[in-house]
């Protein structure tokens, strides 16, 4: 009897120090848990502080009065050559440069003109091309600022370091400061960001051309890779018999989903580019190597959607008398589809974020121009990023954080478009 | 015509055969009052398939093969003009020689100038040929299986079994694959164990793949030892690995054994999340915003820490590396029998012995399984690296220096400009089979494992 007690309490005891390494486990667990959820908040949040005020673009009034020499040719009709030889940039600073009369030493009169962008030029040129009855007329025209002017009133410039090691002067900073008081100076929403392509200049650089040469990529993969992966998946569901072949089909498809993107990236290099001598940099080749790297992944969903599908289905086409093949593409396949389609969807998206296996082909590339088909030489969105973020200029950073910010927003939509299609079309047998 | 028309033009034919080949069968057995062999649409797709099978297969392979016989040809001619030029120096002659015979580039030699009007007459001459060849074949499958159709004719078999052998072609995709990675990898690395020994690769100390232009050129020994970048990259997996296992596990813990279901229900995809976003996005948050935070951080502790440190990418991929364990290990302890778990609990075990006791133990192959297969991943990660660890190959174990991948290297081997075939450029090959090899024997081993954990179960 006194031995039973001595158990019951020597248990108890214990049961206090087992309940509280419970307990330990348990918030342990949660610990980490909690750490992964902030890990994804940091970087989510710290890229998003960095990238919002890429929204938005400084920009400067300057008064500016083209002249006809300067646009049309001696017949009086627009004249590239004429153009061609005008010194636009000349022209925008020292109209620039009229707001400051008092600045007349030479190397302050470049300090000044560097605070608009070295691309106004460009902007007051493309103006005058749009609307050829500005020429002669004195205009209002808001140019970029340059990048160091734009960091600068959105706070991101130190102006409390030595002068010699910021990127703007003293003297610079009491100019902007006037620019202020004459209320000539001011923020505007970037459509430029949205409407171009890469430039040397920060503030003239956007995602337009990176985003359609990722868009080529997606429609030459999923055109690849969805016909191909749903008949090997019906394949190996329906027809395939056990055996080697069948086997070692099965042992690849698993291998290849785990296979480094950038082996890919090599395969493209060396069978397409320097074997079948394909162009360089060209979306199509871009989205045939993403389709051979997203192959596996799709192939597995679909088969997986098609096993999801009841045999009786199939049990009832056969017993009406329909044969093998239609039962599969006729009655199976559709029933399947939603579930092909969900699959097709994740492996887009991973595709879309893939960066190393583009690199490899060569559309790493600085591009002005934006891509109009499917063999010109393009860069992809992730690219992009990774161009802008390899930049020295500090305005990059934010701009890079805006493309992430558009990247993975675009992401997360694709994977809930996934889960939805999923939720509606989800079939309790 | 490009390829994109003419696709299309087929694509009208072999629509148009559908439509004539059921017209005709149903006009024979109406008149000659015959019951087709099989259902009316059928005699339309074999019509079909017949049309623009042959002629598309031919487009095809006609437009993959006919530049690399144009370049076969032109670098003969090429190397008669050029007696003395090397292969690369050749393929080189013959990029500019396209360039010229496209007006993108002037040269003014005579020679280059005659053979780029040669080129140019080629070209044209081979896209019209194609054009030709493609619609003559066209034409004639097309007609000759309208010809051919009759109400007899077993047609629902033979779309089905060519629609079976296209099913299988399909699958055997997923080989051809593997193969020509294995392929091109191997061809290219051979070349370069032509150059070198094959065992200083392996086992070399040294690696600086910079080859010297001139004899007196320092630092630049093209020496390529793969163990300083092979050890970069077992340090950088490492680290992630020591920041990804703990998290993983026991996020994985809470969810199977502690959290109720709406909990986990938020919990796993939130942390999915962190497997979908990209792989740049990663590198730029380490290069940018980890790297800086732990150089300044190390200062502050007054130690010195390299801006490419090997513990910021490292730290940054064991984020990216979190869902894979936590998902991985979730699902492997989901699929511990419930029945082990009762019989613990019922002899008086707490959740936390009966995970620690009995869940672990049994669920040991699946989270190997779902180690082996986070290690594959980290080995084979390029962006991060690329964009946060070192260029130049350093052989330590020290986290706070710079170190290099094997991503890294190829990389940097084959972007910039290179002649192609120089041993710098096909060293990247080299690196590529030694991690294809790596991973794959990872992935092996992972499938291997976890496929014990099932048939232990089921």
């Amino acid at each position: 009897m006194k031995q039973h007690k001595t158990n019951t309490e020597l248990i108890a005891k214990s049961l206090k120090r087992r309940h509280r390494k419970q307990t330990r486990l348990k918030y342990y667990g949660l610990f980490s848990v909690l750490l992964g959820i902030s890990f994804l908040l940091i970087l989510l949040g710290s890229i998003t502080l960095n990238g919002y005020t890429a929204f938005q673009q400084t920009v400067i009034k300057v008064n500016v009065k083209i002249d006809e020499n300067h646009i049309f040719g001696d017949d009086g009709k627009v004249s590239q050559d004429v153009m061609y030889a005008t010194n636009w940039d000349g022209l925008a600073k020292k109209a620039f440069r009229k707001v400051f009369p008092e600045v007349t030493d030479r190397f302050q009169q470049r300090k000044l003109s560097d605070l608009i962008s070295a691309n106004s030029g460009y902007e007051i040129q493309q103006m005058m091309i749009d609307d050829p009855s500005l020429v002669g007329k004195e205009i209002e025209i808001w140019v970029n600022a340059s990048d160091d002017v734009d960091q600068f009133i959105k706070g991101r410039l130190n102006v409390e370091v030595p002068e010699d090691q910021r990127r703007i002067n003293d003297m610079q900073l009491s100019w902007i400061q006037t620019l202020k008081e004459k209320n000539i100076i001011k923020k505007t929403f970037n459509t430029g960001f949205f409407t171009s392509a890469d430039s040397r200049e920060p503030e003239s650089s956007g995602i337009l051309g990176a985003i359609l040469g990722s868009a080529m990529a997606m429609v030459v993969t999923m055109f690849l890779a969805l016909p191909f992966a749903v008949m090997a998946a019906i394949y190996l569901e329906y027809f395939a018999k056990p055996g080697k072949l069948t086997d070692f089909i099965e042992v690849n498809i698993n291998n290849l989903a785990a296979v480094p993107s950038i082996v890919f990236g090599l395969l493209g290099l060396a069978v397409f580019l320097n074997f079948f001598q394909l162009p360089r940099s060209a979306p199509l080749v871009g989205g045939m190597v993403l389709a051979l790297m997203t192959l596996p992944t799709i192939i597995i969903a679909s088969r997986a959607a098609i096993r999801a599908v009841p045999p009786s289905i199939r049990d009832a086409a056969l017993g009406l008398g329909a044969s093998k093949m239609q039962a599969a593409v006729d009655h199976v396949l559709p029933l399947a589809s939603p579930g092909i389609l969900t699959g097709t969807i994740i492996g887009m998206a991973q595709a879309l974020g893939e960066t190393a296996p583009l690199i490899m082909i060569g559309m790493v590339v600085f591009l002005v121009d934006i891509p109009t088909g499917f063999t010109d030489t393009a860069t992809a969105l992730p690219v992009q990023i990774y161009i802008w973020s390899d930049s020295a200029e500090r305005a990059f950073y934010e701009r890079s954080s805006l493309a992430i910010m558009f990247l993975v927003l675009f992401l997360i939509g694709m994977n809930l478009l996934a889960v939805l299609l999923r939720k509606k079309f989800e079939k309790k047998w | 015509m490009d390829i994109f028309d003419i696709t299309i033009v087929i694509l009208a034919i072999s629509t148009a055969s559908y439509f004539f080949a059921v017209k005709k069968i149903t006009k024979i057995s109406n008149t000659n009052d015959i019951r087709p062999d099989s259902i009316l649409s059928y005699y339309g797709k074999i019509a079909a398939i017949w049309a623009f099978v042959p002629a598309f297969s031919l487009l095809l392979f006609y437009s993959f093969l006919s530049p690399i016989f144009s370049e076969m040809v032109f670098i003969e001619k090429l190397s008669k003009i050029f007696p003395e030029h090397t292969e690369s120096q050749l393929d080189l002659a013959f990029a500019q020689l396209q360039n010229v015979a496209n007006g993108i580039l002037e040269n003014p030699d005579i020679n280059i100038n005659r053979l780029a009007v040669e080129l140019k007459s080629w070209d044209e001459t081979s896209l019209a040929v194609r054009s030709w060849v493609v619609f003559m074949l066209l034409a004639i499958t097309a007609l000759f299986s309208y010809s051919r159709l009759t109400p007899k004719f077993k047609a629902r078999k033979t779309v089905e079994s060519f629609l079976q052998k296209l099913f299988l072609g399909a699958a055997v995709v997923a080989i051809l694959i593997t193969i020509a990675i294995v392929a091109s990898l191997l061809f290219e690395a051979l070349r370069f164990f032509e150059v070198y020994n094959i065992f200083e690769f392996l086992f070399g100390t040294h690696w600086s793949p910079n080859i010297a232009i001139r004899d007196d050129q320092v630092g630049s020994s093209g020496s390529f030892g793969m163990l300083p970048v092979l050890s970069g990259t077992l340090l950088i997996a490492l680290i992630a690995m020591m920041v990804a296992l703990p998290i993983g596990i026991f996020s994985a813990i809470y969810m199977t054994e502690f959290a109720s279901k709406g909990v986990r229900d938020f919990i796993k995809p939130t942390l999915e999340i962190l497997a979908g976003i990209p792989t740049v996005v990663y590198g730029f948050f380490a290069a940018l915003m980890a790297a800086p935070f732990f150089r300044s951080l190390g200062l502050s502790l007054g130690m010195d820490v390299s801006s490419e440190s090997a513990l910021a990418a490292g730290a940054v991929m064991g984020i990216m590396i979190i869902p894979f364990i936590s998902s991985l290990s979730d699902d492997v302890m989901n699929s511990v029998p419930q029945s082990l778990k009762d019989g613990s609990i019922g002899l008086g075990a707490t959740k936390a012995e009966t995970v620690i006791n009995v869940v672990l133990p049994a669920a040991l192959p699946g989270l190997v399984g779902a180690f082996l297969l986070a290690v594959s991943r980290a080995i084979g990660e390029t962006m991060i690296v690329v964009m946060a660890a070192g260029h130049a190959a350093n052989l330590t174990a020290n986290p706070l220096e710079a170190v290099t991948t094997v991503t890294v290297q190829i990389v940097s081997l084959l972007t910039g400009d290179t002649v192609f075939d120089s041993p710098k450029t096909l060293s990247a090959f080299a690196l590529g089979i030694t991690l294809f090899v790596v991973t794959l024997l990872l992935n092996i081993g992972a499938l291997t494992v976890s496929r014990k954990l099932s048939e232990k179960y089921d």
